[in-house]
């Protein structure tokens, strides 16, 4: 070890993986996976999700999944949560748009309107 | 740098991995990689939990869900409806001894509540075969501050001001040993690791060898920088495979990323650290023996002064501090002594690390601040005594500490007041006892040890604890006299008075303290002839209880001596002369109707 930056910057890559165990107040995007969601691709979305985080090299942000929220007909369901803002729902998400999403909403912080369920702020 | 949806950390610590913990993780990473999950979810191997009764333990994140008791026929249940479908696996999950519900995430379980993990802070959070991911959580920052803005006087003082005592027992402050030692002259000084864990019912300083050895090689660089020293040796017990297995791949990591090696962050300090394996005497724990042993001779402790500050290893200035103790080095630097100040008693400041066993609901391993009282311990962490029992007493300290009643479990534990109502810290084991406990029996016991492990060079301790064992051995027969409670007492004054090293003058603590809170059960052994626990066998007499019996006769045929006679549908009998007293009647007895008084 040479230098405190060569430290740090070990450090800022590996805090990226271990960040899944910390509950360091993260955004999360949560795949419904209920059985109309899965029929309806939501695997395919939820691979998309992981995929598109990984290009982007994005860390602190938690994917996980959830049961059928009711809404059988929007399915694939995707929500997004940023912390200390409401969770904004999207309704019949596609790999292609997952892309979009990640970028507008979690990136840019601007949600995608057009695909919106819940429009509540 | 793959992004993973879910981490699964598996404990692989020695509690759990003696409970299959391996065998489950391989079976999760056989079925991810069927259901092509493998490149979404990554599986962990950590340290120890603490919670380890319930192993083997399995947290996922980011949910923090806690699974227990995990075999590898459910890894199928778990893949399928956690991985797949998202829904926790309830069965699994963990129940609070006395409520009905399941406790999903990890946060909320009492048993990790009421603790706060300083040493044990990284042990089940991170896999300590990954020196990243001890970075990740600010491993050696600690080191590279105080090679970039602290003189070796200043890393002392801070130590000196966070009242950091010694964890492996005797409580010494840790700053003033390194005082001691950087004052030192000599050409060459040595930085020691005391990882010599032998007391019975203790496994902290494994836990953390196992959960989080980079931390013990981060403070013994900084303890090195701080005395002038350039070489450290951990003694480790040979009997702790896994704990000796990860400290050599963090050592290899850490000299592979220039964190022990020559001219460390390039400011000219050099470091390196070497294991010696023990093997295994309880007196080479003792500070003085363990350095004879690294020597590589017989392990014995010497007199002191002079002190291992001044003559240690080949004579040289050296420190030895356990390994929890050097586990709080690194956060105090980050942190500050005023974070680590902040914490404790007056005089005992931080956290401490203890292992719960005995006849506690949660077995395993827990940090809280000192002063905790042993009540919190053991109801709110521990969960409480098995069974609906009476608490009887706490034993801390290991075979030099003592017992601990049940008056005085609002105690605020800290060195000082171990100390005094004749107990002690040591190095943290702390075994509940209930009523059927008899403490003239853990009294032997812990004699009983001890004498084992006299390394026989001071008469003292020697034949003295050898002849105190006799008399305990001749109480718990039924053969004692009152003379004998007299003879124990001087015994003990005198072994703790003239025995050389600390073991020794430690050895009667289990004793003294029983006579002292527990009188009474040692009276009714001499004068009643009568064991109040019914655990002394000799004082036992087993009886049938007429009015209960059946006459089914399954204890006479299950009587090794046919000491049990009677008719059947007639009360039966023990022939008291002949009955030996294993109890086979009373574990078959369908009826309770076999006593023993």
């Amino acid at each position: 070890m040479r230098s405190l930056e060569e430290l740090k910057a070990i450090k800022e890559k590996a805090e990226k993986t271990i960040s899944v165990r910390e509950n360091t107040g993260a955004s999360t995007i949560t795949v419904a996976m209920g059985t109309c969601g899965i029929s309806n691709g939501a695997r395919e979305v939820l691979t998309a999700v992981i995929e598109e985080l990984n290009t982007r090299g994005l860390a602190n942000i938690h994917v996980t999944q959830t049961g059928c929220p009711g809404l059988c007909h929007k399915e694939p369901i995707v929500t997004v949560t940023v912390p200390g803002k409401n969770p904004y729902m999207y309704g019949k998400v596609t790999p292609e748009n997952v892309k979009k999403i990640i970028v507008q909403h979690i990136v840019n912080n601007q949600p995608v309107t057009e695909w919106l369920v819940n429009l509540e702020e | 740098m793959e992004f993973y949806r879910s981490h699964v950390l598996v404990c692989a610590g020695t509690g759990c991995t003696s409970s299959d913990s391996q065998l489950v993780r391989r079976e999760l990473l056989k079925q991810l990689a069927e259901k092509g999950l493998d490149k979404e979810i990554k599986v962990v191997e950590t340290g120890c939990f603490g919670f380890c009764n319930l192993g083997p333990i399995m947290v996922v994140y980011p949910e923090g869900t806690f699974y227990c008791q995990v075999k590898t026929q459910d890894v199928n249940e778990i893949v399928e409806e956690h991985f797949i479908k998202g829904r926790p696996v309830q069965r699994l999950l963990y129940h609070e001894p006395d409520k009905e519900t399941r406790t999903l995430e990890f946060d909320n379980i009492e048993f990790f509540r009421h603790q706060k993990r300083v040493a044990l802070a990284n042990c089940g959070h991170i896999n300590p075969e990954v020196i990243e991911e001890y970075i990740a959580r600010d491993g050696y920052f600690a080191l590279a501050k105080v090679l970039h803005e602290m003189t070796p006087q200043e890393v002392i003082d801070v130590i000196k001001k966070s009242g950091l005592r010694g964890r492996g027992g005797g409580g010494f402050p840790t700053g003033v040993k390194w005082e001691f030692a950087s004052k030192s002259q000599g050409d060459q000084k040595y930085v020691v690791c005391n990882a010599d864990e032998g007391d019975p019912g203790a496994f902290m300083d494994r836990s953390v060898l196992e959960g989080d050895p980079h931390a013990v090689l981060e403070a013994m660089a900084i303890a090195g920088y701080a005395i002038g020293a350039n070489q450290g040796y951990i003694y480790v017990r040979a009997e702790y495979p896994i704990a000796v297995e990860r400290l050599q791949t963090a050592i290899k990591q850490a000299r592979e990323l220039g964190l022990l090696g020559k001219n460390i962050f390039s400011k000219g300090f050099d470091f390196d650290i070497d294991i010696r394996l023990g093997a295994g005497a309880f007196v080479c724990g003792e500070e003085t023996a363990l350095l004879t042993s690294i020597e590589g001779r017989r392990g014995e402790p010497r007199p002191r002064p002079p002190f291992p500050a001044v003559a240690g290893l080949w004579g040289k200035p050296t420190i030895i501090n356990n390994v929890e103790t050097f586990a709080n080095v690194p956060p105090i630097i980050r942190n500050g002594w005023e974070w680590f100040a902040s914490m404790g008693t007056e005089k005992s400041k931080g956290t401490k690390v203890f292992a719960l066993a005995g006849k506690i609901n949660n077995t395993g391993l827990i940090e809280v601040p000192m002063g905790t009282t042993l009540r919190t311990i053991i109801y709110d962490i521990g969960g409480g005594i098995p069974k609906g029992k009476k608490f009887k007493a706490a034993q801390t300290g290991g075979p030099s500490g003592g017992c601990i009643p049940a008056e005085l479990l609002d105690i605020e534990i800290d060195y000082d007041n171990l100390t005094a109502i004749g107990s002690m810290m040591g190095s943290g084991g702390l075994i509940v006892m209930d009523e059927d406990n008899c403490m003239v029996d853990i009294a032997r016991f812990f004699l009983e040890f001890t004498q084992d492990e006299s390394c026989g060079k001071c008469p003292p301790c020697r034949i003295g604890t050898k002849r105190m064992l006799e008399i305990l051995t001749k109480i718990t027969e039924g053969k004692g006299t009152p003379e004998d409670l007299t003879n124990l007492e001087t015994l003990a004054k005198t072994i703790k008075n003239a025995s050389l090293c600390g073991l020794g003058q430690t050895a009667p603590n289990p004793v003294l303290s029983t006579l002292r809170y527990f009188r009474h059960e040692y009276e009714a052994h001499i004068y009643d002839k009568k064991c109040p626990a019914g655990v002394c066998q000799a004082l036992l007499t087993y009886k049938i209880l007429a009015e209960k019996c059946r006459g089914c006769g399954l204890c006479a045929r299950n009587c090794p001596t046919n000491a049990i006679s009677g008719k059947v549908k007639e009360p039966y009998v023990i022939d008291v002369e002949k009955c030996i007293k294993c109890g086979a009647c009373l574990e078959k007895c369908k009826f309770a109707a076999v006593i023993k008084e």
